[in-house]
């Protein structure tokens, strides 16, 4: 009997809105049979954003995007509210999730040519919601207000500052003024919350219609090639006659993933929550190790590697020329083959930009190029004296900075080589020239060492040597 | 009259000349009433949100403490407020500066900011040198680049000495081209 009063509402609700009879239709449009697993990246997407929706707004109760209470309603969010640091957590790991998602949903677009004739502007589109993506990411890391958020965000209107001409009012649009203030945290407050969300809707909005009238592109066969006279009326041939119904045919799989990426982020922000808030966001307070947040450590990399003076080249001229080609890519290769089989070059960038990526993720986590500011002098076991010039020698060596760049067996820092048997390699005049002098990355000692504490450091540099334990 | 056009119409076929003239004055004058409409909004909101292109604020001079209390050939780490802060500024007010005293009434007031990209350096009183956390700069005790990547020395704040109290006068976080 129930199902008849259901039956029965629901054929009135159609009747009045139209809706569930669309809504059923478009659930159930044709798509190819054998598009499986690969292709569920876009939605996961879609559902990481999701969460991040949902779980946005919940923080939002809270929240409050000035400068000097944000750190305090973030205190009380993860430490007193009911549930609020898996709430923080849900939205820190929804966001890593969104960027990887974005991230594999473009490989696979690329992968298989899906970009070519007539699916030119879904990839357009798409280009433009991962820009929105990473916006978020960035824009979110900095409504975190910590002190991190604040050198995060002196960082990026120095970025900024880079751009020809409008460099200095970029940078001050960003800053919300000419240093850091109370106008800093509520524009990209306003940024986060209303401006790219709203992008993003009626984006994402754009690229779903644009599936819809395109139809999800089929697996693509070596050989078989993108002709645009052709190839409406071939994939309307293969649709009619061997199209499954997205609902629930493919969609399930769409579903399942989806639901265990809830579950992992879950489990993520159960486990260990969001991060860590740091000190209060005082741009008094000099001691600061800034760092982004993991999807932007490779570019954070990227900052401390490139030649020095070409930071307009790569942080301006260089993400510029990738967006146009990235935007330029289908309108340029729109037609011939898709599959990645016959695609070498699509294949090699790929694997290049994952590799790329990765190395200098990693290199960015371990951050040689920093100094290690937390360096202990050395002890007296590996020293080997507690008097004499060559006590005296380690004693300047930490005194000095030497072992926040350099590595006496293993204590120090990585920014210059390892120092542990340096007398193998250097005699005791080529030192002197050295300390003396510096190099690009190293600075010359002779105005900071008097000849007495040359001839130390010397003398105990010389006996680091490999034979020492 | 109702005689058929000849012209391209859109809709009815059976539009007049006048009729069609009609609709083209009419279109364009919704098209500028909704032009008119969304200018009278949108000059205040880009206003509002640009603003901070335009507004520099006065330039104060702050206290840092009494000229005794820091000693000569040392650098030391001094706080104080923004000019003009807005209210709800918390501590986001907050500046800092890396003061050294020359000799009995020279001071210099160097910025924290990193020139590379604007990473907050660290003094080490006993290497002599400014050290950045961010990407390796490094620089010597009157702030010129020792090593890494910053291009330019660090900038130096205009400072003074009044009625026996080191004075700063606050300044832009200096961005550099």
């Amino acid at each position: 009997m129930f199902n008849r009063i259901f039956h029965r509402v629901w054929e009135w609700l159609d009747d009045r809105t139209g809706l569930p009879g669309m809504i059923g239709k478009t659930a159930k449009h044709l798509v190819p049979p054998d598009a499986k697993w690969c292709y569920v990246f876009g939605s996961a997407t879609l559902c990481a954003f999701m969460v991040q929706v949902v779980s946005g707004v919940a923080l939002a109760f809270c929240y409050i995007p000035s400068a000097s209470e944000a750190y305090a309603t973030l205190q009380f969010i993860s430490n007193e509210a009911p549930f609020g640091h898996l709430l923080r957590g849900l939205h820190y790991y929804g966001a890593s999730a969104m960027v990887l998602m974005v991230g594999l949903h473009m490989a696979r677009v690329f992968l298989a040519g899906s970009y070519k004739f007539p699916r030119e502007l879904n990839w357009a589109t798409g280009v433009l919601l991962l820009a929105f993506t990473l916006a978020m990411g960035f824009t979110g890391q900095l409504l975190r207000g910590d002190q991190n958020a604040v050198w995060t965000v002196v960082v990026a209107a120095e970025q900024a500052g880079r751009v020809p001409f409008i460099g200095q009012w970029l940078a001050h649009f960003i800053l919300g003024g000419e240093t850091v203030g109370g106008a800093t945290f509520t524009r990209f407050f306003a940024i986060h919350v209303f401006i790219m969300p709203g992008f993003i809707f009626a984006f994402v909005g754009l690229h779903l219609w644009l599936v819809l009238r395109h139809g999800i592109s089929e697996p693509p066969k070596a050989g078989k090639l993108v002709d645009p006279k052709t190839y409406r009326r071939e994939y309307k041939e293969l649709i009619e006659k061997s199209g499954k119904p997205f609902w629930p045919d493919a969609a399930w799989r769409d579903l399942v993933f989806c639901a265990a990426m809830i579950v992992v982020i879950a489990v993520l922000a159960l486990i260990s929550g969001a991060p860590q808030l740091g000190k209060p966001p005082d741009p008094g307070i000099i001691d600061a190790t800034p760092r982004p947040d993991w999807y932007f450590m490779w570019y954070f990399a990227v900052l401390a590697l490139l030649p020095h003076g070409s930071e307009q080249y790569f942080l301006v001229y260089g993400p510029l020329l990738v967006g146009v080609i990235l935007i330029a890519l289908p309108f340029v290769f729109n037609r011939g083959e898709r599959s990645p089989q016959r695609r070498p070059w699509a294949v090699a960038i790929v694997l290049m930009t994952v590799v790329m990526i990765a190395v200098l993720w990693v290199k960015g986590v371990k951050s040689p190029w920093s100094p290690n500011f937390e360096a202990q002098p050395l002890s007296a076991s590996v020293v080997g004296a507690t008097n004499g010039p060559v006590f005296l020698g380690a004693q300047l060596f930490h005194d000095k900075g030497c072992l926040d760049c350099h590595l006496i067996a293993a204590d120090g820092g990585r920014r210059g080589p390892d120092l542990t048997a340096v007398a193998d390699r250097l005699s005791a005049n080529q030192m002197i020239l050295k300390i003396a002098n510096g190099a690009v990355n190293m600075p010359a000692y002779a105005a900071n060492l008097t000849p007495a504490q040359m001839d130390a450091l010397v003398a105990f540099l010389q006996t680091r040597t490999i034979q020492r334990p | 009259m109702n005689e058929p056009s000849t012209e391209p119409s859109s809709g009815c076929g059976r539009a007049s000349p006048a009729e069609l003239s009609r609709r083209k004055f009419l279109s364009r004058l919704s098209f500028a009433a909704g032009g008119v409409g969304a200018l009278i909004v949108m000059l205040p909101v880009a206003g509002f949100i640009l603003a901070p292109f335009f507004k520099r604020p006065k330039e104060v001079w702050r206290s840092v403490g009494k000229v005794e209390s820091f000693r000569i050939g040392e650098t030391t780490a001094v706080q104080y407020d923004d000019a003009s802060p807005l209210p709800w500024a918390g501590v986001t007010a907050h500046s800092a500066a890396w003061l050294r005293r020359m000799n009995t009434d020279t001071f210099i007031a160097f910025s924290i900011n990193c020139t590379h990209l604007g990473c907050p350096v660290r003094w080490l009183p006993k290497a002599n040198l400014f050290m950045c956390p961010c990407h390796g700069g490094v620089y010597y005790e009157d702030g010129t680049v020792a090593a890494g990547p910053p291009p330019l020395p660090l900038p130096r704040y205009p400072v003074r000495v009044k009625d026996g109290d080191v004075q700063i006068q606050t300044s832009p976080i200096p961005i550099t081209k």
